[in-house]
């Protein structure tokens, strides 16, 4: 059953990531993009993670992906001429491609038997909004107010360009 | 076939993959972010196996402030892009050369 729901959401995440670079139209992108975030949630949801796979499709899938949407038919973009097949793209491709290549080699060597599954027995707590709530604000709360302070400073950053003027 | 980590580490490898061969092909500066997102995401999907291989939930933490890390960088980088559309009238990132050469 696990197998089964592991391969149709890789499926449908890796099928969506292609989409989203595939497509011609922005807007697709995005849709598809949102389809590969809940396909990512519901792994998250099988790795015994269901606060993160929450946090995942009200932030990302939700406000995210709506400031992209927002942003894409507020320029009313007219289709860019991508050209046909370029050197450029041609090592892009390969450089990913080699990406692939390298990462494979790595999780080949590292020495975790292949076909055990999850050995390792977790705490009844484990992934928890309480459990994770417990640590993001006693173990973790120098970087949370840090990050409080980036989204501040993001924002202000946003504000400030965005504006009309700029001189 | 039961499922371990090296699947998951693999699909995360895959799908890093395609975000970076968004950012190196495509030319639409919003697909170029949207393929950021879709390599952070990768990435957020790695840590979470870890965290469950481990047994140790500070993988997830760690996920949640890499997502803190993407709403900044989505804000800052879409009102890059919509300055950038008001002073050029495109977001083809071949005709922003400024600071190319």
């Amino acid at each position: 059953m696990e197998t089964f729901f592991f391969i149709l959401f890789a499926v449908v995440a890796i099928f969506s990531g292609l989409m989203v670079i595939l497509k011609k139209n922005p807007i697709a992108s995005v849709m598809f993009l949102i389809l590969a975030l809940f396909a990512t949630a519901a792994l998250y949801v099988m790795l015994m993670a269901p606060f993160m796979a929450a946090i995942q499709i009200i932030v990302y899938a939700g406000a995210i992906m709506v400031l992209f949407l927002f942003v894409v038919m507020l320029l009313n973009l007219s289709k860019i001429q991508e050209g046909g097949v370029s050197a450029l793209k041609i090592i892009g491709a390969l450089v990913a491609g080699g990406i692939m290549v390298a990462i494979a080699v790595v999780v080949r060597s590292i020495a975790i038997p292949a076909d055990s599954g999850f050995l390792r027995e977790l705490p009844a707590e484990y992934g928890t909004v309480e459990s994770i709530g417990r640590s993001m604000f006693i173990t973790y709360l120098l970087p949370f107010e840090i990050a409080s302070f980036l989204l501040l400073a993001a924002i202000i950053g946003a504000v400030v360009l965005a504006k009309k003027k700029l001189e | 076939m039961i499922i371990s980590l090296n699947h998951y580490l693999v699909l995360g490898a895959f799908l890093f993959c395609i975000g970076v061969a968004g950012v190196l092909t495509r030319k639409n500066a919003i697909i170029i972010l949207a393929s950021v997102e879709l390599m952070l995401n990768a990435v957020n999907l790695t840590f979470i196996a870890f965290a469950r291989h481990w047994g140790d939930a500070t993988g997830q933490i760690f996920v949640f402030f890499s997502m803190v890390v993407a709403a900044a960088e989505v804000a800052v980088g879409l009102a890059i892009i919509v300055v950038l559309f008001r002073h050029k009238e495109s977001i083809n990132i071949d005709e922003v050369n400024l600071l190319k050469w």
